[in-house]
């Protein structure tokens, strides 16, 4: 990888991170309504996985889709906007923080049903096979997700079909406030894959490259109609959503996997290996902050969305 | 026009075809559809002429392959997917109602879903609670899905060729009954327009508003009530979604009177709805109460005579009448 190629990866985590955090912040101070589920904690998957994608390739992503959303090309702007629910936003106003799509940068659509967008993902790459366009899909989800029935019958027919996708799960723990351990009688997601026929790996969530790595590969069998389910394991640095006091783990635990901070173990990896200097990291730093600044400044000054035109917008 | 005599279940084949040689883009999903030609045999022979990319055989997975045909759509895929029984949909509501029906809406318009579900719906062929439903008024409530409910085999044809060309979701209700029914079918190429309703037969003293099966028990109830010397007018909407309030208004406004005839349930089912909306906007034609003859609130039993019990036929709509009165 170029050394462009490395600071792009650092630069979107961060950007991630830093949006994640003002997301929280102005939810906290009232300023936005509703909810949102942040992923700080987990930009190496989404940023790792999509870095291996085309333009023309889509992603499917869950109720925690920001950082899905900005490593797949959704602009931070257009994105705070819609959670400020202003005609600007990517919605107009009328998804919110779970309800985003963006067929120009290939995002299919964050969705507030856990295992939702399982099925949305299989029948695009159906889609794509039909139209014999050489295009995948990769499907984001959480653990929590590998327990509805639309994954068990979606990878079934994914690999009975020999569609490509991938399938991603990010593993961080907790279904809200269930551990893996209360909804999982074996210890990983991936080794369901065999039962459906399909090929499975593995990674640590907290590596940037050892995602990529993975999902280059997962990608790759996909392209030649194979699909594949990638587990990346992670943690969620916040609560469930911006009301979680985390009262089901403890802070020991936090304590640990926040010394597995993606960005910071990737930043050190970058100076060590002298690709990027503390002042590279610095200068990032205050380029994404300026960027968040300016997407907030952005939503706060759009227009609300007009009333009006409500009913009409229900049918095509 | 020259038209020739089909079954309602070859209309539907008919539509089905002509619309996959036109669009390349249509393709059909369901369980057992391709040799087996679908339980009702209403896709048989398909697969021989396209293929089983397009005649997919599905495993017996409603809420994945419905979703799935949502994501094809977002993909310009063109769907139509056969649930075997309508009572399964309710396996795949999640799909429908949280996804199909909503993309297009909360995703700030971006985006379109072109699907077709097909619904083979109604009783009064002994095959209990779980396989003889109507429910249509389940799809009543769901902002972004359209309701298509045809009585006739040329509307069938024609308001499934119209289904698929639209760019929304569109739940298609064919009720089994009406399968082996024959009637004409105009030989060129047309479609049924959605929004449409049609008046079946013209009268002037109470109106029975309906759809689908219920069509033919209301004819029946007009030949016994017109030895009566009263003349009902029959109107059948073909859509639910969109609802063609306006021909309703204006028989109401000639007749006065008027009943909602339907084969679901009657608590919150399809005549509470239109028996509301003739309130709200022609209340002042009325000369007497909006009756609505459906089904018992209960599941459909399986013994047939328990079943007769239960559904409303023709009898059930000359009572209505009666107890409506005479034109004063």
């Amino acid at each position: 990888m170029t050394k462009q190629e490395l600071l792009s990866l650092y630069e979107t985590m961060l950007l991630i991170r830093v949006f994640e955090e003002k997301v929280l912040e102005v939810f906290t101070s009232g300023a936005i309504s509703g909810t949102a589920h942040v992923c700080c904690g987990q930009e190496a998957v989404a940023v790792g996985a999509c870095s291996v994608l085309r333009r023309t390739d889509y992603v499917v992503s869950n109720h925690r889709g920001h950082g899905h959303f900005i490593a797949k090309g959704g602009a931070v702007r257009q994105i705070m906007a819609e959670l400020f629910g202003k005609a600007t936003g990517y919605s107009g106003g009328r998804g919110g923080s779970q309800h985003m799509a963006c067929l120009q940068c290939g995002f299919l659509g964050s969705n507030g049903i856990t295992g939702g967008g399982i099925p949305i993902a299989t029948g695009a790459a159906l889609s794509l096979k039909l139209q014999k366009v050489d295009s995948v899909v990769v499907c984001f989800f959480g653990d929590g997700a590998a327990n509805q029935g639309t994954f068990h019958e979606s990878l079934n027919m994914a690999a009975i079909w020999n569609l490509p996708i991938v399938y991603i799960c990010e593993n961080n723990l907790y279904a809200m406030s269930t551990h893996f351990s209360e909804a999982f009688k074996v210890s990983n997601v991936a080794i369901r894959a065999q039962g459906y026929g399909m090929a499975s790996e593995i990674c640590d969530g907290q590596d940037v490259l050892a995602v990529r790595d993975t999902v280059e590969r997962a990608v790759s069998r996909a392209r030649s109609g194979l699909p594949s389910l990638v587990e990346c394991r992670t943690y969620r640095f916040r609560g469930h959503s911006k009301s979680d006091t985390c009262e089901y783990r403890t802070r020991e635990e936090e304590n640990a996997w926040r010394h597995r901070d993606p960005i910071l173990l990737f930043g050190e990896r970058l100076k060590a290996d002298g690709t990027l200097t503390e002042a590279d990291l610095e200068s990032v730093s205050k380029k994404v902050e300026r960027e968040v600044e300016d997407a907030l400044a952005y939503a706060r000054s759009s227009p609300n969305p007009p009333t009006e035109e409500l009913e009409r917008s229900v049918f095509a | 026009m020259s038209s020739r005599e089909l079954y309602f279940s070859e209309a539907i084949r008919e539509a089905i075809a002509e619309e996959m040689r036109r669009d390349e883009r249509v393709f059909l999903m369901g369980e057992d559809i391709a040799v087996y030609g679908g339980a009702f045999r209403v896709t048989k022979g398909l697969l021989d002429e396209f293929g089983p990319d397009r005649v997919r055989n599905t495993p017996i997975s409603e809420a994945s392959f419905v979703g799935m045909a949502a994501g094809a759509a977002l993909l310009g895929s063109r769907p139509i997917v056969e649930i075997m029984f309508s009572d399964f949909v309710t396996l795949a509501l999640d799909q429908i109602l949280n996804h199909a029906a909503k993309y297009r809406y909360m995703y700030g318009t971006q985006v379109a879903v072109p699907m077709v579900l097909r619904l083979p719906t109604g009783g009064r062929r002994g095959y209990g609670p779980t396989h003889s439903q109507s429910l249509e008024s389940l799809f009543l409530s769901m902002p972004g899905i359209k309701i298509a409910c045809p009585s006739t085999p040329a509307d069938a044809k024609g308001l499934l060729k119209t289904a698929v060309r639209d760019d929304n979701p569109v739940a298609f209700f064919e009720n089994k009954t009406l399968y082996g029914r024959r009637g004409p079918v105009p030989s060129e190429d047309y479609t049924t327009l959605f929004g449409e309703a049609r008046v079946v037969r013209e009268g002037s003293d109470v109106t029975v508003v309906t759809f689908s099966r219920m069509v033919w028990e209301a004819l029946e109830a007009a030949d016994a009530l017109s030895q009566d010397g009263i003349e009902i007018e029959v109107i059948d909407l073909r859509t639910l979604n969109p609802l063609d309030m306006d021909t309703v208004k204006a028989s109401v406004e000639k007749t006065t009177r008027v009943i909602v005839a339907e084969e679901g349930p009657k608590t919150g089912g399809v005549g509470a709805e239109l028996a509301a909306r003739i309130v709200e906007e022609v209340y002042y034609y009325l000369d007497g109460p909006v009756k609505r003859v459906a089904a018992l609130d209960t599941p459909v039993p399986a013994s047939p005579v328990l079943e007769k019990a239960t559904l409303p036929d023709w009898r059930d709509i000359v009572e209505a009448v009666h107890a409506l009165g005479s034109k004063g």
